[in-house]
């Protein structure tokens, strides 16, 4: 019988169906979500894929309701994922901040269209990912991943379960309208070629097991429901047994891990895709669809002669601080080209600290940039 | 960036175990409380004690192992329950208990997943989730202590306050009536709805196990005193006169219709068990309709499709 979970072999299909699989490559039995442009088409393809799995798809009252099943049922020792767009995120918020609190692996893919509010629902924006890093009340460390094309909505979503499980945390897949819906080559490799983490499970006695060790860089194995360690779970703060301890000292333990697990481990996280940095004069820094618009900008730089490169963020939470930082004092000027008006160019600003020129190059949504536009800008700087 | 913190101060494990040894196991009932977790942030004379032993009791009848159950609560002083159970115990987020609870019913269809919540929690900004759950049918055990405010936050009007009772936010009495819990949870498709006060602990303890014997929705209101946020302005005195308050106004009525259990400010009380019902749950459904189909090969082939 033909392998149902790993659809190995090649595929003409859009990003939204390539989250789906990729969800399921990876082990996801759990999707909980409501109808939203453009991210619906996550939730169809898990509608039918999932009963094929033995997994469980449920349609839910609205994004609220679907982000807290996702938590739950992750507790409940499944793989869980939902999908979503700008007005579901927002709603999405408290319980993306209860999945932070109680350190609870799942995957929440949004596929970007142009905000706010309402906004032009079936058209591409880019203007939620200082949302996904921002969104909900407190600290907490966020990982965010945006892919740019149908093939890296697959792979990045894949890596996404695999870091929510590293971490113990939701992860945001960061997609847009124009990856979402573009359908093109998606090769799915076999299945002993994929990277699976599986959750880490504790192995101790209950007695000596803190499922909210806060000691190390990383955070402890998760005990799922029925595992016989009666976790207690709470969105209070709350000490390393996971009771609830309402003081500023337990605070400071509490919120600096979840921020520290990902600060002290961002060089592990970071994925970028650098294209002629080597000796670039002008950067642009672009991700998900904008980059694949830069990278033929920057290619017919090159063919003229032109020492234009790309920085392509494949990881834009943890920010790649330090990429900027070493790039910054031997080039003229980094051009960020994006949907929205202005905000991971705010992380390029300030990362460079003064020493380039950062062109904003912004787009309110519904449209996405040109090469040329792209080109002119990086030609006033040359 | 340069960043000067305060010196973190470690857990201390060994502390926390000492304080526990003290006090933990010397009641029967410390099998099934979290070391270390009482005493309980409620009022004197609150009812939320009487229906977590309740539960207790229940667990205890049906001899249930605490492995086999989960609780879920929300946000409020019922939300604490399950913070003191030593079993699986998820404190979620205001009003979502529910949708938290489904993912967990979901992905454990073995597990006895409990919903411990308030009524404002349940009701207002939850209700919407509530009403989604039963007309499903997720295999949720609903206890829904009412005590016709929000507590925790001192005493305001909820969806329960009943028209013209005072609170701190309708200090001049309520312009608007409460819900009738039973007949919403009853219309929304709840299939056992049932309703005590905490006066009738033996029947509390019986309904909880009733409940626990049939797989799908159910709800079960209690009506618990709340001497100090409800109490008070409404002139119900201490918490045991706010409870003989509740004995005088409540009339058993098994198998009333759920339509007329609304509860009027110094109206009588409707209890009993109002409806036990069966039909599939929503993992049956889904297990026997659309993974059966699936994996029977079909594209939506089969019978209905
Ligand atoms: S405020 Fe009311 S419900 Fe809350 S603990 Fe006090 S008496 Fe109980």
């Amino acid at each position: 019988m033909a392998d149902k979970q790993v659809l190995t072999g090649e595929h003409f299909v859009h990003g939204d169906a390539a989250c789906a699989e990729g969800g399921i490559a990876v082990g996801c039995r759990f999707f909980a979500g409501y109808p939203i442009t453009p991210a619906t088409e996550v939730a169809e393809r898990m509608a039918r894929r999932l009963p094929q799995v033995g997994g469980v798809y449920i349609q839910m009252e609205d994004e609220i309701a679907s982000m807290a099943a996702i938590l739950g049922a992750s507790w409940g020792g499944l793989k869980s994922m939902t999908s979503t767009s700008g007005p579901g995120f927002s709603l999405m918020m408290e319980n993306i901040g209860l999945g932070m609190m109680t350190e609870t692996p799942c995957v929440v893919v949004n596929v970007q269209r142009a905000g706010p509010s309402t906004g032009l629902p079936t058209l591409v924006g880019q203007a939620d990912v200082m949302q996904a890093r921002w969104g909900s009340h407190g600290d907490y460390g966020c990982i965010a991943l945006a892919p740019s094309s149908p093939q890296e909505c697959f792979d990045l979503t894949v890596h996404a379960f695999n870091l929510a499980e590293i971490y113990r945390q939701p992860v945001f897949v960061m997609s847009d309208e124009v990856v979402g819906h573009t359908t093109e080559k998606v090769v799915i490799p076999p299945r002993e070629k994929l990277e699976v983490v599986e959750r880490i499970r504790p192995h101790q006695a209950q007695s000596e097991y803190l499922p909210f060790d806060s000691k190390g860089p990383m955070p402890a194995p998760m005990a799922t429901a029925g595992d016989g360690y009666h976790v207690h779970v709470t969105g209070l703060t709350h000490d390393e047994r996971g009771y609830p301890v309402i003081t500023d000292v337990v605070q400071e333990r509490n919120v600096r891990h979840l921020v520290d697990k990902i600060r002290r481990n961002a060089r592990q996280i970071i994925r970028v895709e650098g294209v002629h940095l080597d000796d670039a004069e002008v950067v642009v820094v672009a991700y998900g669809c904008t980059a694949r618009v830069a990278r033929q900008a920057v290619e017919d730089m090159r063919t003229r002669g032109h020492r234009a490169g790309l920085l392509r963020l494949i990881t834009l939470w943890p920010f790649p601080s330090h990429l900027i930082r070493e790039l910054a004092p031997r080039v003229k000027a980094f051009i960020v080209p994006e949907i929205n008006y202005g905000q991971m160019v705010y992380e390029v600003e300030r990362t460079a600290q003064g020493k380039a020129e950062v062109v904003l190059m912004g787009l309110m949504g519904g449209a996405i940039h040109t090469p040329r536009e792209i080109e002119d800008a990086i030609g006033d700087y040359l | 960036m340069k960043r000067r913190l305060r010196e973190l101060q470690p857990f201390d494990k060994e502390a926390e175990e000492r304080a526990i040894e003290l006090g933990h196991g010397l009641h029967p009932d410390d099998k099934y409380l979290k070391p270390g977790r009482i005493p309980h942030i409620w009022c004197p004379g609150c009812g939320l004690g009487v229906v977590l032993t309740c539960f207790i009791g229940a667990l205890r009848q049906k001899q249930f192992g605490v492995d086999e159950c989960a609780v879920v609560s929300g946000i409020g002083c019922t939300g604490r329950v399950a913070g003191y159970l030593d079993m699986d115990t998820y404190h979620t987020t205001h009003g979502r208990a529910i949708p938290f609870a489904t993912g967990l019913a979901l992905a454990k269809p073995d597990t006895h997943v409990a919903v411990f919540s308030g009524d404002g929690d349940l009701f207002a900004i939850g209700g919407n989730h509530l009403i989604h759950a039963a007309r499903r049918n997720v295999n949720l055990k609903v206890i829904c202590v009412n005590n016709f405010n929000f507590g925790m936050t001192g005493g305001q009007a909820g969806p329960t306050t009943p028209l013209d009772a005072k609170t701190s936010t309708t200090p001049l009495g309520n312009a608007e009536p409460g819900f009738n819990l039973p007949y919403l949870a009853h219309a929304s498709g709840a299939i056992y709805v049932a309703r005590w006060t905490t006066f009738h602990p033996r029947q509390l303890v019986h309904s909880i196990g009733e409940s626990f014997d049939r797989t799908g929705f159910t709800f079960i209101e209690v009506i618990a005193p709340c001497p100090t946020g409800y109490g008070r302005p409404n002139k119900l005195g201490s918490g045991l006169e706010e409870m003989r308050y509740y004995r005088d106004m409540s009339e058993i009525r098994y198998g009333a219709d759920p339509a007329d259990a609304e509860i009027k400010l110094r109206g009588k009380i409707l209890v009993g068990t109002f409806e036990a019902a069966d039909r599939p749950d929503f993992m049956e459904t889904y297990r026997t309709q659309v993974i059966a189909r699936a994996q029977a090969g079909g594209k939506g082939k089969g019978r209905a499709a």
